[in-house]
């Protein structure tokens, strides 16, 4: 069962672009990306475009479809009429190298300053962790890095001058990760709020809503760690205490 | 010429899987200046595909597992074809290596006392795999990659600057190693954002680029996997080692189109699967060779009593071995019994006591996968499944402590190197095999490193000639397409030098590779519109991927020819028996003629015999079903060659193919691994169904 579909692909560079319009086969069973792999075969054979495993597993293949942030891969044709016209952009939080390809470097920063895991004095082999405590952590750790979340998220998506000081869903939820590892000895509480935007999350659970691997990002990473930030920060029992100094308070570690 | 950027590193390592990552973290450790090569962005590499686990004898479950047991099942996994040095190192080290993870924050699950939890595999004789539910390999790429970012976070507070010391080049693309005389001095490579050329003039070179399934058309592997650690190796002057040996999974999804080749792991037969043709029929039974008759059901009541009474009934022959499975989807296929897209049916409708609640629990990545990317409700709908090329055990030869191969300065790690594995890969013994062995080569490298009196120089011409290599798609005019080109191969491929063998399609394939010689030769690319015309050109990209291939095409089909039997992952129609004579054979593919087009030539290399300590750990009678009997402990004079006639007899060559197809069974005489201490019986199901499952799922 094929059929002719209309696909509206942006074309261009950092510079300037526009949406091109292609008449391009499709067959039963197809995604999006094969659709645009058969563009690159027959039509246009210098469209850029990112993808890797074509599974869903490894979050390279990120795109716009008809304004929806999803991974090619994983959009099947069949959720579209075949006389529907379908737009393919870049992501748009991110600056367009060329076509369908964007400079993700802003998440390889950010995640460079987050300070990494920290096993404390434990040797490796010695660690003794239960299911139930590791599992919180795990959750996060099923990311794929397909910054879907961190391209949807309105903190930045609009707003370039609010990128140096947020870190977005991806990396906050990387410090929760962190904070939730039975056996990490840092405390990244303080740079959370104060150096990755942590703030600047007003719970639309945008970022939740895109992510491919299903991870309740706004639920079970965001919200806790906004929970536990106040803890840290705005405890009156705590502040009294370090005032005192009969409470004293923990190494804060700073941003990496 | 365009003057051409130059960066100096003390090791460069191309590829940034498992093995890359692992390998640039030893390289730093060492206190090397480090350059990381990924052909895609950081962290996407092709060993987030991994499920099953990392194979460890932490012993964890099972307290009686240890390195000799581990060294056993991996010997006999490859039938006795490894080289047995690299199976003892990874045998020893791989528990060091996962929990050295766990030290940089990996989460796996765990045991109730908090241990790190280990599950059973097809061949491991005690539960043995680390894992992360079925994302083991996700987990350990991005364990490796914070690993990195923490040793940058290091150098940043050292020196100011991240990439200080160790650096890693995102969708950068080497297409040839450079040479100082006989010696490795850099790598010439380009940067796909721009199409800018780049020069790293390194003394030490580690491959770690994975493997060769995109030769291939129906295979498991991504993009990435063209073949280029392995052509570079060569084209450099190294040897590859026992080509011949490339996994097919029985079951790949066959559609849609736009997944074909991903695998559907074996559990799914395991719990209860069963293989069906257009007719309905489970054609499995038509399919028992007579070595196993006495080890499978012969009525799907007996199969079907085997999962929750394993001890009393025979297994259904949905388990027989990988290879007798993928033989008989290819026959109803080719009978014309095959299902709407050319495999067969795989269904678990109505097969789970628990109904489709039980499928989804037990199935989960399945369920998933099958619904995201077919729209097939596997509770309620049949699955079409077919063999996909999932892993070659062939690769770069190498000495096994140092990982050095034949080159001075180069290093190999991972699946591109050769000799760990024999004929065929055990599951979950990848993901150890590149923490293992990747940081051998990085120490390897860096050793190699400090022990040289100079850096060998990176000369104008040698970058000159690569410079005009990679323009050359675009010099020439009127040129085929590379997709067309890389389409038809991959097709021959797969028809010729596919799961079945026999000599004259192989033939007829190395006759077919030569055209495919000229027409890769001949392709041509249009720059795109923007800058000087290379930046993210996917055309261009596939015109230089595409000699990697062939080259390794070739290798594959040569090899394949020479040797006349069938083994692990080479199984040969017209040579359907195991060899003992074989067995002490590597072939030995190298380059010769002129560096322009140069031919695959391939050499017969005795196999070093196994240091007596390690033989010893084995029981003569196992022995004998891979070993001639000069071989045997002890053997010599009159006794010796009295078996060795008793060979001659059927007897003796059913035994041996017998032995073939698979781990477990030969290992334990036709056995799967038999449910441990507790387990249940569905335990018992996942253990045995799991037996012949040589991937990493």
């Amino acid at each position: 069962m094929s059929y002719e579909a209309s696909f509206r692909v942006w074309r261009g560079d950092d510079g300037a672009g526009e949406l091109k319009d292609y008449k391009v086969e499709v067959n039963e069973g197809e995604v999006v990306l094969d659709i645009i792999h058969r563009l690159q075969a027959t039509q246009a054979p210098d469209l850029a475009v990112r993808w890797n495993c074509k599974a869903g597993k490894c979050g390279s293949c990120s795109a716009e479809v008809n304004g929806m942030p999803r991974l090619m891969c994983m959009t099947r044709m069949s959720t579209f009429e075949p006389d529907e016209t379908i737009t393919v952009t870049p992501v748009r939080t991110f600056p367009v190298i060329r076509d369908l390809v964007t400079d993700v470097s802003f998440n390889y920063e950010k995640a460079q300053q987050i300070p990494s895991f920290d096993p404390g004095d434990v040797k490796p082999g010695e660690f003794r962790m239960q299911q139930v405590d590791v599992e919180r952590s795990q959750e996060f750790r099923k990311c794929i890095e397909c910054f879907l979340c961190n391209n949807v998220c309105h903190v930045i998506r609009d707003h370039e001058e609010n990128k140096p000081g947020f870190a977005g869903p991806r990396f906050l939820m990387r410090i929760a990760e962190l904070e939730m590892h039975p056996a990490d000895a840092a405390d990244r509480r303080e740079i959370a709020q104060q150096d990755h935007g942590l703030g600047f999350c007003n719970i639309t659970k945008c970022c939740t809503e895109v992510c491919p691997e299903h991870i309740k990002i706004t639920d079970n990473a965001l919200i806790p760690m906004k929970e536990r930030v106040v803890g840290r920060r705005y405890d009156p029992l705590v502040w009294l205490g370090s005032k005192l100094g009969v409470v004293r308070k923990g190494q804060d570690t700073p941003s990496a | 010429m365009t003057e051409i950027e130059r960066h100096a590193y003390d090791v460069v390592v191309i590829g940034a899987g498992g093995a890359g990552l692992r390998a640039a973290i030893e390289a730093r450790l060492q206190g090397k200046k480090t350059a990381v090569i990924s052909k895609s962005l950081f962290g996407k590499a092709h060993t987030v595909m991994a499920e099953g686990g990392a194979a460890a004898a932490m012993g964890n479950v099972n307290p009686n597992d240890n390195w000799q047991v581990h060294f056993r099942d991996t010997m006999r996994g490859g039938k006795f074809l490894n080289n047995w040095r690299m199976a003892e190192l990874h045998a020893k080290e791989a528990p060091d290596r996962v929990w050295e993870l766990e030290h940089w924050g990996a989460l796996f699950d765990r045991t109730k006392d908090g241990k790190i939890s280990q599950r059973n595999f097809g061949g491991h004789e005690y539960p043995r795999l680390a894992h992360v539910g079925d994302r083991t390999g996700l987990e350990l790429i991005r364990t490796a990659q914070q690993k990195i970012v923490a040793l940058q976070q290091e150098d940043h507070r050292e020196h100011g600057d991240y990439d200080a010391r160790l650096k890693v080049w995102a969708e950068t693309t080497v297409t040839r190693l450079l040479k100082d005389g006989d010696r490795i001095c850099g790598a010439f490579a380009y940067v796909r954002e721009t199409g800018r050329f780049v020069v790293f003039e390194a003394p030490a070179v580690v491959l770690a680029t994975g493997g060769i399934g995109k030769a291939f058309k129906v295979t498991s592997n991504s993009w990435e996997y063209t073949g280029d650690g392995h052509s570079l190796a060569m084209l450099a002057g190294a040897t590859l080692l026992n080509m011949e040996f490339v996994q097919f999974h029985p079951t790949g999804m066959v559609w849609p189109p736009s997944v074909k080749g991903l695998l559907v792991t074996e559990s799914v037969r395991g719990d209860r699967g069963v293989l069906k043709n257009s007719d309905g029929k489970r054609f499995m039974f038509e399919y028992i060779p007579e070595v196993f008759k006495s080890q499978y059901a012969t009525s799907e009541e007996e199969g079907d009593r085997w999962y929750d009474d394993p001890d009393n009934n025979k297994r259904p022959p949905e388990l027989l071995p990988r290879d007798e499975v993928a033989r008989a989807i290819n026959s109803e296929v080719k009978a014309g019994r095959g299902s709407p897209h050319g495999g067969v049916f795989l269904t678990v409708v109505d097969r789970m006591p628990g109904g489709a609640a039980e499928i989804v629990k037990r199935l989960p990545s399945m369920h998933h996968q099958f619904k995201e990317l077919a729209d097939v409700d596997i509770t309620k709908e049949a699955m079409e499944v077919g063999p996909t090329c999932h892993y070659v055990m062939g690769g770069v030869e190498v000495d096994p402590d140092t990982a050095a191969a034949l080159v001075p300065g180069l290093f190999a790690a991972g699946e591109v190197a050769g000799g760990m594995h024999g004929s065929n890969r055990l599951g979950g013994n990848s993901l150890t095999d590149l923490l293992v062995f990747g940081r051998r080569a990085g120490l390897g490298a860096s050793e190699y490193v400090d022990a040289l009196a100079e850096r060998p120089p990176v000369s104008a011409e040698v970058v000159e000639a690569a410079e005009r290599e990679a323009m050359a798609p675009f010099e020439r005019k009127g040129g085929e397409n590379p997709y067309t080109v890389h389409a038809e191969l991959q097709q021959m491929m797969n028809d010729l030098v596919g799961i079945i063998r026999k000599e004259e399609e192989l033939a007829q394939a190395i006759e077919g590779l030569e055209k495919f010689r000229e027409r890769v030769a001949n392709v041509s690319v249009e720059p795109v519109a923007v800058n000087d015309g290379r930046g993210y050109h996917p055309g261009w990209h596939l015109a230089l991927d595409l000699r990697n291939m062939l080259l390794v095409s070739e290798a594959i089909a040569k090899a394949a020819l020479e040797r006349q039997e069938s083994r692990g992952g080479h199984t040969r129609d017209d040579y359907p028996v195991m060899s003992p004579e074989w067995r002490k054979v590597n072939l030995v593919c190298r380059l010769t003629g002129d560096g322009s087009a140069p031919r695959v030539e391939l050499r017969r290399q005795p196999m070093e015999p196994m240091r007596d300590d390690l033989i010893g750990l084995f029981e003569t009678d196992e022995l004998k079903k891979y070993l001639t009997d000069g071989e045997l402990p002890g053997a010599g004079g009159p006794v010796a060659e009295e078996a060795a006639g008793g060979a001659e007899t059927a007897e003796e060559a059913a035994g041996d193919a017998g032995a073939r197809p698979d781990a477990g069974e030969a290992g334990d005489g036709g056995q799967a691994a038999a449910p441990k201490g507790g387990a249940t019986a569905a335990g018992a199901v996942e253990a045995g169904g799991e037996d012949n499952e040589e991937g990493d799922r």
